[in-house]
């Protein structure tokens, strides 16, 4: 119950936000926009938080590795080791190796900052992955949203590339090894690759004259972050611009849009989201041991270890690399060395792949027209089937950057899981991808679609070809009982404004 | 009086193209009209509202109490298991508070609106020809204009000379590739610099060595077996008969090899006694040493170089020479003659 002083104080406090707004307006004209943004809408389904939680760890990544890099030197000179970590007193290191066993020993509360950066790492990739798998599987991909995809992929490069320049920061002996085997693949690229890796790395040979380090940090903590930034940036504007896609529905059309207004409700629920993932990111950060470079001890060009792997996200790279066949190309005095196929060319076909698959899908479906609701996964099995082939693809990759471990845990030799892990790459995508297609019509049949009524309908196949459903769904959900056209989820050539049958 | 400025209980439709692209086009049947986004679920309950207040309130108490713990944890030193516990309860309880709070307490779910029209129309568009047609037309169609024609080649040269500075980034490659520190009489040195003596390594045996003066070069760095009685047998590179590169006979013959794998560049540093074999941790290119490195599985395609090997007087190890050939992974112009 409010009283009158309640009131008066609600007046109050209302002219008074009339009064900064009017000021804003008077100069921006803001207004209009801040009105529409504040009263957008945003639609509510679990899947779609994946991509914030992408964006939240960003943004723990850029506030811890601001920490870090107070305290991280980026430096390749070497010097003999005497602190506070005695099993590596008297060891030789690099100043790099140097300053992160210091971070994490003798610096307070360095440890769970350095933790929770590389932690918040590993979920910003999967949480980047996963978000693609929901584009992907949905068809969310579809006009208007090529431009997103497009923008996306390239995030997922950068990011990519973020971690692995971060991962091999501290100089360790395991990401050091990566460092060399990242030398030889760019080295492998024909023609250009020795001039290439010589001038990344400086000097004429691995691993340089000690100018890498400084560069490796500039383009960790600067130029990457910056371009993740910024494509972020526009993938939200674009976002905001065309509005998010929604899973069909009860009520739901390709004209209108269900949810959540940004203010407060989704601002409220969003922000709880990112202080959910900071809890989670520290809480990992302070319990669970992450890259203990101090196990792995400094780099040192003629050491290393089996049961080395990379961080997950560079585990199918890896594989890749144990996969591939002992073949390369030698003629007329040139040669193509071994690791450009696995390492350059390989990547380079999928993500042209990926890339271009707005456009492969279109012609696949003959779908050229605008779509703001989602397709089910079930409802385009092909398209499933191809992903999850994928998908699989990827699985066997990255088992096979673990064959070490698998084969010393399962008492297999690792030549025999190699070579299984060879041909899975062609017989895990086509079963895992037939079995998809099968599950697909399985379900399609079994169960009602939110948007088709319970019992039976009228199909009707219009002049285009498209297909409609006639009948009265819903009838609960609107006032009159008047007969409805239904939006034909799953049906071919389904485009806004188009093919109205009254 | 100025009640409606306040509390707006309803509006009426929602957010929809007053003007601008789709202005005067009927709203959607779809938008149902007079929403009431200022409901929310304990509107009518406050006696549950004020319940709901309270378990938040105790939530971000619990985020309060954490604050505190995490400030003593810092002073006295630093822990980070009760840093993470701390961290974990203090975004956790704030954020599980804000969530109870949106869905309780905050207006605005479940609002239904047009999407509107997000393309231009059909003047605006053809527009944009307009303008940029405008500006080039008169140039681009002339026959003949100068500037064009003149404009790429400019370009393309000016731009190149801006890129010249990258150039700067490393050392031209040249032949660095082609060899390592291994010269005429280098002794084999362990990794702290110790020279070593053919008696030094016993039968299968095995160690890591640089040449005298280099053990901080990646590149050089080689592996020295003792094959005891096995016979190995020689390979010719390039014309090159290696067969003399190994010392010692009978049951202590030592041959070397290049540590650099032939794949990616990794040490390959592991050494199966039984099989006589080495392998490459990274992945998994295993070498034949009877078979002088011949790879036999894995992806690496080329055999490790050998290194050719003397024994000084005074009996140290030594290398005769460079490797025959180049040592780690290939590269474009790994043939080329020198």
């Amino acid at each position: 119950m409010s009283t009158l002083a309640d009131r008066a104080a609600a007046r109050k406090r209302a002219e008074r936000s009339q009064g900064v707004f009017d000021w804003l307006d008077d100069r921006l004209g803001s207004s209009r926009w801040l009105r529409s943004a504040m009263d957008k809408i945003f639609p509510d389904h679990w899947s779609f938080m994946v991509g914030e939680i992408a964006m939240y760890s960003f943004v723990i990544l850029i506030a811890t590795g601001i920490y870090l890099t107070f305290f991280y030197n980026a430096s390749g000179a070497i010097v003999v080791y005497h602190g506070p970590y005695k099993p590596l007193d008297g060891q030789h290191m690099t100043i790099a190796y140097e300053s992160v066993i210091n971070l994490s020993f003798s610096v307070r509360a360095g440890l769970i900052m350095r933790q929770a950066h590389h932690w918040a790492a590993l979920i910003f990739i999967a949480a980047i992955v996963f978000h693609m798998g929901r584009i992907f599987f949905t068809g969310a991909f579809r006009r208007p949203r090529e431009i997103n995809w497009v923008i996306g992929t390239t995030l997922l490069l950068t990011a990519l590339l973020e971690g692995f320049s971060g991962y091999s920061l501290p100089d360790d002996l395991l990401s050091g090894g990566g460092l060399r085997i990242l030398y030889s693949i760019i080295q492998s690229i024909p023609i250009i690759g020795t001039w290439v890796a010589a001038d990344l790395w400086g000097g004429n040979t691995f691993p340089g004259n000690g100018d890498f380090f400084p560069r490796l940090f500039v383009l960790h903590e600067f130029i990457l972050p910056l371009t993740i930034a910024g494509l972020l940036g526009v993938h939200l504007a674009v976002l905001w611009r065309q509005k998010h896609t929604d899973f069909p529905g009860p009520g739901k059309t390709e004209r209108n849009i269900v949810g959540s207004r940004f203010w407060p409700q989704y601002f409220v629920k969003t922000n709880a989201l990112l202080l959910f993932i900071a809890g989670v990111v520290f809480g990992l950060g302070g319990l669970v041991q992450i890259n203990p470079v101090w196990v792995y001890g400094p780099y040192e060009s003629a050491r290393a270890s089996s049961g080395t792997q990379p961080d997950w996200y560079i585990g199918w790279l890896d594989g890749a690399l144990r996969l591939w066949p002992h073949w390369e190309f030698r003629s007329f005095g040139h040669e193509i060395p071994n690791p450009f196929f696995p390492g350059i060319l390989i990547p380079g076909i999928i993500f042209a792949v990926i890339y271009a698959w707005p456009w492969v899908d279109k012609r696949i479906y003959r779908d050229y027209g605008e779509h703001n609701l989602l397709d089910r996964p079930r409802d385009k099995p092909l398209r499933t089937a191809l992903g999850v082939a994928a998908l699989a693809f990827f699985v066997d990759l990255t088992l096979a950057s673990a064959t070490d471990l698998i084969g010393s845990a399962l008492g297999v030799a690792f030549e025999t899981l190699i070579e299984i892990m060879q041909y899975g790459t062609f017989v895990a995508p086509a079963v895992a991808g037939v079995v998809a297609y099968r599950v697909c019509l399985r379900l399609q049949r079994g169960a009602v679609h939110p948007i088709q009524r319970p019992v039976g309908g009228i199909m009707v196949r219009d002049a285009q070809g498209g297909y409609h459903t006639l009948g009265a769904p819903h009838a609960e959900e609107h006032e009159t009982g008047d007969e409805h056209e239904l939006e034909p989820a799953g049906a071919a050539a389904t485009a806004v404004g188009e093919g109205t049958l009254e | 009086m100025k009640e409606e400025l306040v509390f707006p209980k309803v509006i009426t439709g929602t957010h929809g193209p007053e003007e601008g692209a789709g202005a005067g086009t009927p709203w959607p049947d779809d938008v149902p009209p007079n929403q009431d986004d200022t409901w929310y679920p304990l509107r009518d309950d406050p006696w549950r509202a004020r319940q709901v207040e309270v378990l938040i309130a105790l939530l971000w108490g619990v985020t309060a109490i954490c604050g505190i713990g995490l400030m003593i944890v810092y002073w006295t030193g630093g822990q980070a298991q009760l840093e993470g516990v701390l961290m974990f309860g203090g975004f956790a309880a704030l954020a599980a508070g804000l969530v109870i709070w949106a869905r309780k307490l905050v207006p605005g779910q479940e609002v239904t609106a047009s999407r509107g029209e997000h393309t231009s129309d059909p003047d605006e568009r053809s527009g944009v020809v307009t303008s940029l047609e405008r500006g080039t037309r008169p140039m681009l169609t002339r026959r003949g204009f100068l500037l064009k024609k003149v404009l790429v080649p400019v370009g393309g040269v000016f731009g190149l000379a801006t890129l010249w500075p990258l150039a700067s980034l490393g050392s031209r490659p040249d032949r660095a590739l082609f060899h390592t520190k291994w010269y005429p009489g280098a002794r084999l040195v362990t990794e702290d610099g110790r020279p070593i003596r053919v008696d030094d390594i016993v039968v299968d045996g095995e160690l890591t060595v640089f040449p005298e003066g280099f053990i901080e070069d990646a590149m050089s760095a080689a592996v020295v077996i003792n094959i005891g009685t096995d016979k190995m047998q020689s390979r010719t590179v390039n014309g090159f008969n290696q067969a003399g590169f190994e010392v010692g006979s009978g049951p202590n013959g030592i041959v070397a090899f290049s540590k650099i794998c032939t794949h990616a560049g990794c040490p390959v540093s592991l050494f199966n006694v039984l099989s006589m074999q080495l392998i490459c941790p990274c992945h998994q290119s295993t070498f034949d040493i009877l078979k002088s490195c011949e790879p036999v599985f894995g992806p690496a395609s080329r055999p490790l170089p050998q290194l050719p090997l003397g024994v000084r007087p005074d009996g140290y190890l030594i290398a005769t020479r460079d490797f025959v050939e180049p040592v780690g992974p290939g590269f474009w112009n790994r043939g080329s003659e020198p």
